[in-house]
């Protein structure tokens, strides 16, 4: 039924195109690695699907970091926890994949818990030997948790930076308890040296191939499913609730169960993205939890225009892509051009690159508009027919107060 | 001739009196060499004993040797010298100055050979030597020994330095220390029972360990005894324990309110979630190196004074840099909080990349001026001066924030702008002066901030990084816009982070106190001492 709707409302163009592209790119960049000769000028070599198959999984976490601050006005600082907890629960499977394989030859044990004399396997990890078992987990962690901690939050009214704040905190936490080494997760060095994944080499380049057309074809799903939620009832109230939250209240709605709603999703879907990186770079260590981590996320979506699908997408692509080819060329300045990034794109830049191209198309469509009504002679004064805008904020600034004046903290 | 020979008496009586060690030594090493020709075990303890009379510290070297077997005698000329075997041949030092002479083959020496009696009378005038030391700190190290490694041997040279000593404190160690001797002794019952209580009330680890090793050992009212002050003992050093821990957590409360009180001020104030807070911290850490460097290379004289001299200078460095970002980039964001995060997080990038680039990625050494090292003992408290310099400084500079913030014009149009910033307006307040200087006042505490925790941390590019978490906690826990709610927020959990960790470990404890945290905020999304208000919700 959705997707008769789908269809039918003719969707976002630009969703559908985006839908299309991903799945595109799903079947086409594994072909052009694994069946065309490395001499041809159409190759794709492995290590580029292997990159651009870890820069889709940031753009599902951007995404994901999308629907609860474009969408909800929560700006979450921690989102990097849920992706590190999916990729952890992707992990843990890994691990245990390795079976006798290990350094230290032990059946049960993942190194690690051998080096640390460890005698049995702690009962948490009872069960990820089961890819099934692991895949609910990759899904049910991070979603657990956010509804746990968006629960607490939402119900006794944390808004604004304080919610970022203690997000961060959260994902702070998480990531002192990760480094200790009898938390059973590795410790410091984290899970790394993986095999085999469902009976497949990990690096061979038909698993890598494979893991890139999983992760498109899962962020096609994401931003179907973000398309979904946003566009129906439920959507419009998330976007009231981030545009006027008090209003939303007093109008009957439960404002806290709407956000705990978006809260999780988002969290799993960030969960699905963790899962999906980790075998792709082949290591999961509590570096992920840093609460920088959370907050460059938070940028990919800035730059790329948050309040909308396709955005976050861009701008986690687009940033990744840089960070790339300037820790490539020089390293020294990458930090320089982050900073500015994030002060540029704040300043100028606030409904990011789409969005700013979404303001730029209408008004050249309101002028060619008035153009045309103008030569055919008609009332100029009749204002254009008005642009849908389903998705994108209108005016970023109008969402958090009411004038450009400095709020006291309350 | 005669001038002549009385010219050179002259000489000589002259040389004896300007080097008067040389002749004490000329003394001692004519007892020494008494070694070489007196025969048996008897003749050597004379010796000995005559050496241990000098009282002079030089014969330690001698007297130690000997009672390890490595004093020898050279045959071809009945020299005494300390020896170190190596292989088949010995090298040679000389007695008194441990230098080395030369080396000889074992066959062209004779070891001077002694026995347990003779090792015995030889540790007694060790030790009555040191306990006789001229310099305290000698005496001190001496009795603590003792009292470490109880000897009955020990007694009576105790007893004769007890009797001798005039330094009280230093008595009550030799006391100690011979009561420590007396329980492993034979001495009447009475007796160790007395040296039970005088060690019990001395009552530090040292004592717990040794009456430990007597309950394990002794009988009877010995045995109750000391059972009886272990038990006090123990409860005396939790107590202290529990002490010390608060203490810590008093100067881990310091140290956050540094961190954290420029943070309250522009949190409080303007709303502005300032996330390069812990850079300007950072920057005022490295002005004091700066200042450092330079005192270093151009003004030695001058290095005590350094933090004083950086003090000024690291709040100008970091309010004139705040001031930047509040004019360039804050300005425009007002009325958006959680972009103005996202902006001065790009801006606290862009700073510690600038450090980098400019300092390097490494520690840099900051060095301790002289009063702010070093430590001093409260009973079983060890006290560090940069600690307590540090606590004091913390108070200090929240006594002077909160007469600016009460008493001052300024203070009263921060608190206005805070309260009503409309009102505040209309009333012919400049809000934006207020705005830019508030923000220049926080990022400028935040700098002086730096200098205090130049001295405990670590001076690198990610100084700020690790304050800005806890900082934002301390703020959140204690109430924003509220200085008092800052300080208690600051002692509050330093305190509890520090009692916490015994139990839970560094890491676990800190990990217990954000969880905390996280679930006051559930109960007081405001905080401990949240400003009254009516308005519904930012």
């Amino acid at each position: 039924m959705i997707t008769g709707h789908f269809f039918a409302a003719g969707a976002d163009r630009r969703i559908a195109i985006t839908i299309f592209i991903l799945l595109a790119a799903a079947i086409i960049v594994p072909l052009l690695n694994l069946a065309v000769s490395p001499t041809s000028a159409f190759y794709i070599p492995s290590y580029i699907v292997a990159l651009t198959g870890k820069y889709l999984c940031y753009a599902l976490l951007a995404l994901a970091l999308d629907l609860v601050w474009g969408y909800c006005g929560i700006l979450s600082l921690g989102h990097g926890a849920f992706f590190a907890l999916g990729g952890y629960a992707m992990g843990m499977y890994l691990m245990r994949q390795i079976g006798s394989r290990g350094v230290y030859g032990n059946p049960i044990l993942p190194d690690f818990m051998v080096f640390l004399n460890y005698k049995e396997l702690p009962w948490f990890w009872t069960g990820f030997d089961h890819f099934w078992f692991a895949a609910i987990m990759v899904l049910a962690v991070p979603g657990l948790l956010a509804f746990v901690f968006g629960w607490f939050a939402f119900r006794s009214r944390v808004t604004g930076v304080y919610l970022s704040i203690i997000t961060q905190a959260m994902t702070y936490a998480l990531l002192l308890a990760f480094f200790r080494n009898d938390m059973g997760f590795g410790g410091n060095n984290g899970l790394t040296d993986f095999k085999d994944i469902l009976g497949f080499n990990v690096q061979a380049d038909a698993t890598r191939s494979a893991l890139f057309a999983a992760s498109a074809v899962m962020l096609a799903l994401a931003v179907f499913v973000t398309w979904a939620i946003v566009g129906s009832k439920y959507g419009k109230l998330l976007m009231a609730v981030r545009d006027a939250e008090s209003r939303t209240r007093f109008l009957g709605w439960r404002a806290e169960n709407v956000k705990l709603f978006a809260f999780t999703v988002s969290a799993v879907m960030a969960g699905i993205a963790g899962a999906l990186y980790v075998p792709q770079v082949g290591i999961i260590n509590p570096g992920e939890f840093e609460p920088s981590n959370s907050i460059e996320v938070v940028i990919w979506a800035a730059v790329g225009g948050r309040g909308t699908i396709v955005g976050p997408i861009v701008g986690a692509l687009l940033v990744n892509a840089g960070k790339s080819w300037f820790t490539g060329l020089l390293p020294e300045f990458w930090l320089f051009a982050l900073g500015g990034l994030f002060v540029a794109v704040t300043l100028f830049l606030p409904k990011g690159i789409v969005g700013m191209w979404d303001s730029w198309r209408g008004n050249a469509k309101a002028m060619r508009a008035a153009a045309i009504a103008e030569e055919a002679g008609a009332d100029p004064d009749v204002p254009p027919p008005p642009k849908i805008v389903r998705s994108a904020a209108t005016t970023p600034g109008a969402w958090s107060a009411s004038g450009p004046e400095p709020q006291p903290a309350e | 001739m005669i001038l002549l020979r009385a010219l050179g008496l002259m000489l000589v009586f002259l040389m004896a009196s300007l080097l008067p060690s040389n002749a004490a030594e000329a003394d001692l090493r004519a007892i020494i060499a008494k070694f070489a020709t007196g025969t048996g075990f008897s003749a050597i303890e004379a010796v000995v004993r005559e050496l241990a009379a000098t009282g002079d510290p030089l014969v330690e070297r001698p007297l130690a040797a000997l009672a390890e077997g490595n004093l020898y005698i050279r045959k071809a000329d009945s020299m005494v010298f300390v020896g170190n075997e190596a292989g088949d041949s010995v090298s040679l030092l000389d007695p008194l100055s441990g230098e080395k002479t030369g080396d000889a083959a074992k066959t062209d020496i004779t070891k001077i050979k002694v026995n347990n009696t003779l090792r015995r009378v030889i540790r007694d005038a060790l030790g009555t030597l040191t306990l006789r030391a001229k310099d305290p700190s000698v005496r001190i190290a001496a009795a603590d020994t003792m009292f470490k490694t109880p000897d009955a041997a020990n007694i009576e040279p105790l007893d004769a330095a007890i009797a001798a000593e005039t330094d009280a404190k230093v008595k009550a160690l030799f006391e100690q220390a011979r009561a420590a001797s007396v329980l492993v002794s034979d001495k009447p019952e009475a007796d160790k029972l007395a040296a039970v209580a005088l060690i019990g009330a001395r009552g530090d680890r040292d004592a717990l360990s040794l009456l430990t090793a007597v309950e394990a050992n002794a009988q009877g009212a010995v045995k109750d005894a000391a059972t009886a002050a272990i038990a006090s003992i123990n409860s005396s050093l939790a107590l202290w324990d529990a002490g010390q821990n608060i203490w810590y957590g008093i100067s881990l409360g310091s140290v956050l309110l540094l961190a954290a009180i420029g943070l309250a001020i522009t949190f409080g104030v303007m709303g502005v979630i300032n996330m390069a807070h812990g850079e300007m911290v950072m920057l005022g850490a490295y002005t004091t190196f700066v200042v450092q460097q330079v005192i270093r290379t151009s003004f030695p004289g001058l290095f005590d004074w350094s933090l004083v001299i950086a003090l000024p200078l690291a709040f100008l460095v970091a309010a004139s840099v705040g001031l930047i970002i509040e004019r360039g980039v804050i300005r425009f964001l007002y009325g958006r909080p959680l972009e103005t995060l996202l902006a001065t997080w790009g801006v606290s990038l862009v700073l510690q990349q600038a450090v980098r680039s400019i300092f390097g990625p490494t520690n840099q050494e900051v060095g301790n001026p002289s009063w702010m090292s070093g430590s001093f003992d409260v009973g079983q408290l060890a006290v560090t001066w940069n600690r307590l310099w540090i606590l004091v400084f913390a108070l200090t500079v929240f006594g002077v924030l909160l007469y600016v913030m009460k008493r001052t014009p300024w203070g009263l149009q921060m608190r206005a702008v805070t309260a009503n910033r409309r009102m505040a307006a209309s009333m012919g307040i400049r809000t934006p002066w207020v705005d830019a200087l508030t923000f220049a006042l926080g990022s400028g505490i935040a700098g002086i901030a730096g200098v205090a925790l130049s001295q405990i941390d670590n001076v690198s590019p990610n100084l700020g990084r690790g304050y800005i978490i806890d900082s934002f906690m301390v703020v959140v826990f204690g109430g924003v816009g509220n200085l008092w709610g800052t300080l208690v927020g600051a002692f509050s959990l330093g305190i509890v982070n520090k009692v916490l960790e015994p139990y839970a470990g560094a890491v676990l404890g800190k990990i217990v106190v954000l969880v905390l945290i996280i679930l006051f905020i559930q109960k007081r999304p405001r905080g401990l001492f949240a400003l009254k208000g009516r308005a519904v919700e930012a």
